[in-house]
């Protein structure tokens, strides 16, 4: 049976009752220059046998590299049995329950995972979770503009220390509602907090802080939260939810404390994959959220008086609001969450705080090492699992030389922080041995050697 | 059947509208709006000082089935919104010609006569069936 079971017939059928003369033009507003022919190596069909022969050997190209790459994806341990347990036939479903409450067993995981998530915050009401953590941002800034009734501004306040991958993901979703993200400067590595002065005369519904920001530095947080709150802005915590373990949570930033947290669930049980997928996680205040787009669960009991899980606050989603629904693309990553929620119960809360902190110390070893190295400089203190090095010589060349050597030496920064120069961060997680961090600083001693006898 | 009043103006959207003494206009939904959407469990109404224009969304009444948008009956300034919603979102349903209200407004121009008088509203529900 093939996999689409419409005929030829049935086809034609359907593109006559639309007016289209084939398939293909139904995506003709699809421009030219953003399709590709085709994939090299990879025909129109496969057989199963040819294309696992494919798959195979592309994912040996990879190798097994010492990862020493953070910048939005880490590589912490997964326990063995997270994914055991996830992917039994019971959970394992890429997608939101329909007849939801036929599904008492998934709306209990969901359940467990807001209280969870709602834990590591300190906020009071966790979403089943979004696509990504750039979209979570997205959703957090279009969720602060419709909530926000002391202002009717469509701008939010950032800056340019959050990952560029999530300003570019949000600015790209907030455009097509005419919302404008406006970026605050950097002054060692995180928000300058001089530049405040700046915006001051402007209204923005909120301002987003990233914890850690992209640079491994730590934020001015309950500085940052009192001065947006004293300007009737939102405030929009971006986190990384395992360093929360070692940080105040969100609901403790400043005098009132964080409105909405918001981040990458990635840390927390699941795979680098080659990016994805992964899952965005995005909490909120209580008085926020009808704002909140996406799935809640909710504890309750049936009329026999028995407790259970139930969908709640669905007035809002897409099936009953279309159009005005809170958001229309608010996907759920089921099964990331899953394998999140059944990690989280394993590892416990001292468990995420001892990674946290093993992967700090690795961090600083990192450094220790690198920096005794002729060239190489720390350009700004280290707090989280993160730092940024200076080196003598472009990151490319280098990430490319150490690569060479099976490892990944870290994220060149040169394309979106031209102004750091030479600039390369790095990430040693508690995966990491002290092997591991001699044989990098062995590696990069001799790639800058090589670079300096040429 | 429904309740209609007499004496009120009201709009396709099922909302009501009553004009006051002073020239204002109060707005709530119709009981057969309410009837209709069930028991609220929210109502989200628009801030004092707001400007509508005839038609605008402004006011979100919540069932625990579906969230319906309330429109501006007639331009004009919002005066005053109904504080006790906040607590009781259902007073919309034991009341919604009362004590149910959603906002008030200072109208642009007082056009609220071009609204549906009672008998013909009567006649738009019983033909929307």
């Amino acid at each position: 049976m093939p996999f689409i079971p419409h005929t030829d017939a049935e086809t034609a059928s359907m593109l006559g009752a639309i007016g289209a003369s084939d398939i293909d033009s139904l995506f003709d507003e699809i421009p030219p220059q953003l399709r590709i022919a085709g994939l090299p190596g990879v025909g129109p069909g496969f057989p199963e046998a040819g294309i696992t022969r494919l798959m195979i050997e592309r994912a040996e190209r990879d190798g097994r590299p010492l990862c020493f790459i953070g910048a939005g994806s880490y590589d912490h341990y997964i326990p063995a049995a997270v994914w055991e347990v996830a992917t039994r036939g019971e959970f394992y479903s890429a997608y939101t329950p329909y007849q939801a409450e036929a599904s008492q067993g998934t709306l209990q995981l969901i359940y467990e995972y807001q209280s969870m998530m709602a834990s590591l915050t300190g906020l009071d009401v966790s979403n089943a979770s979004m696509y990504d953590g750039a979209t979570a941002f997205a959703e957090a800034c279009l969720m602060a503009v419709r909530a926000n009734r002391k202002t009717r501004a469509r701008r939010v306040l950032t800056t340019r220390a959050l990952a560029p991958v999530y300003r570019d993901v949000a600015r790209m979703m907030l455009a097509g509602q005419g919302i404008e993200l406006v970026e605050l400067p950097l002054g060692e590595g995180r928000t300058d907090l001089a530049a405040l002065g700046n915006v001051e005369n402007h209204e923005f519904a909120a301002l987003a802080i990233p914890q850690p920001a992209f640079l491994g530095t730590l934020e001015a947080v309950d500085e940052l939260t009192d001065w947006a709150h004293a300007r009737n802005m939102l405030v929009i915590a971006v986190c990384n939810p395992l360093m929360l373990a070692l940080l105040k949570p969100p609901r403790q930033w400043g005098s009132a404390g964080a409105d909405i947290a918001c981040g990458e669930g990635q840390p927390l049980g699941i795979p680098m994959s080659s990016g994805g997928p992964y899952f965005g996680f995005l909490v909120c205040r209580e008085p926020l959220v009808r704002q909140m787009p996406g799935r809640i669960v909710g504890r309750t009991v049936d009329i026999e008086g028995k407790p259970g899980f139930t969908l709640t606050l669905q007035a809002r989603e897409q099936h009953i609001r279309r159009s005005k629904a809170t958001s229309n693309i608010c996907t759920n990553q089921g099964l990331m969450v899953t394998a999140a929620t059944i990690f989280m119960s394993m590892v416990g809360a001292e468990g995420i705080r001892r990674m946290a902190a093993a992967s700090h110390a690795n961090t600083r070893a990192l450094v220790a090492a690198l920096t005794r190295l002729p060239g190489v400089r720390l350009a700004f203190p280290v707090f989280g699992h993160e730092a940024v090095l200076q080196l003598p010589r472009p990151a490319a060349e280098v990430v490319s030389a150490m690569s060479a050597r099976r490892i990944l030496a870290g994220f060149d920064l040169a394309p979106d922080y031209p102004e750091l120069g030479n600039a390369l961060l790095v990430c040693a997680t508690e995966m990491r041995t002290a092997e591991d961090i001699d044989r990098y600083t062995d590696a990069l001693g001799s790639v800058l050697a090589a670079g300096r006898a040429a | 059947m429904s309740d209609v009043q007499a004496g009120l103006r009201y709009t396709r959207d099922h909302e009501w509208v009553r004009t006051e003494a002073d020239g204002t206009v109060v707005v709530g939904i119709t009981d057969h709006a309410q009837h209709q959407l069930g028991e609220l469990v929210f109502v989200e109404l628009p801030d004092s000082g707001r400007t509508l224009t005839a038609g605008e969304a402004c006011a979100v009444v919540e069932s625990v089935k579906a969230a319906s948008d309330v429109y501006a009956p007639v331009a004009g300034t919002v005066v005053a919104t109904n504080a006790a919603l906040d607590g009781q979102p259902n007073l919309v349903n034991a009341s919604p010609f009362g004590d149910g209200w959603l906002f008030r407004l200072k109208p642009d121009a007082s056009d609220a006569s071009r609204l549906l008088d009672a008998a013909a509203y009567t006649d738009f529900i019983a033909a929307e069936g």
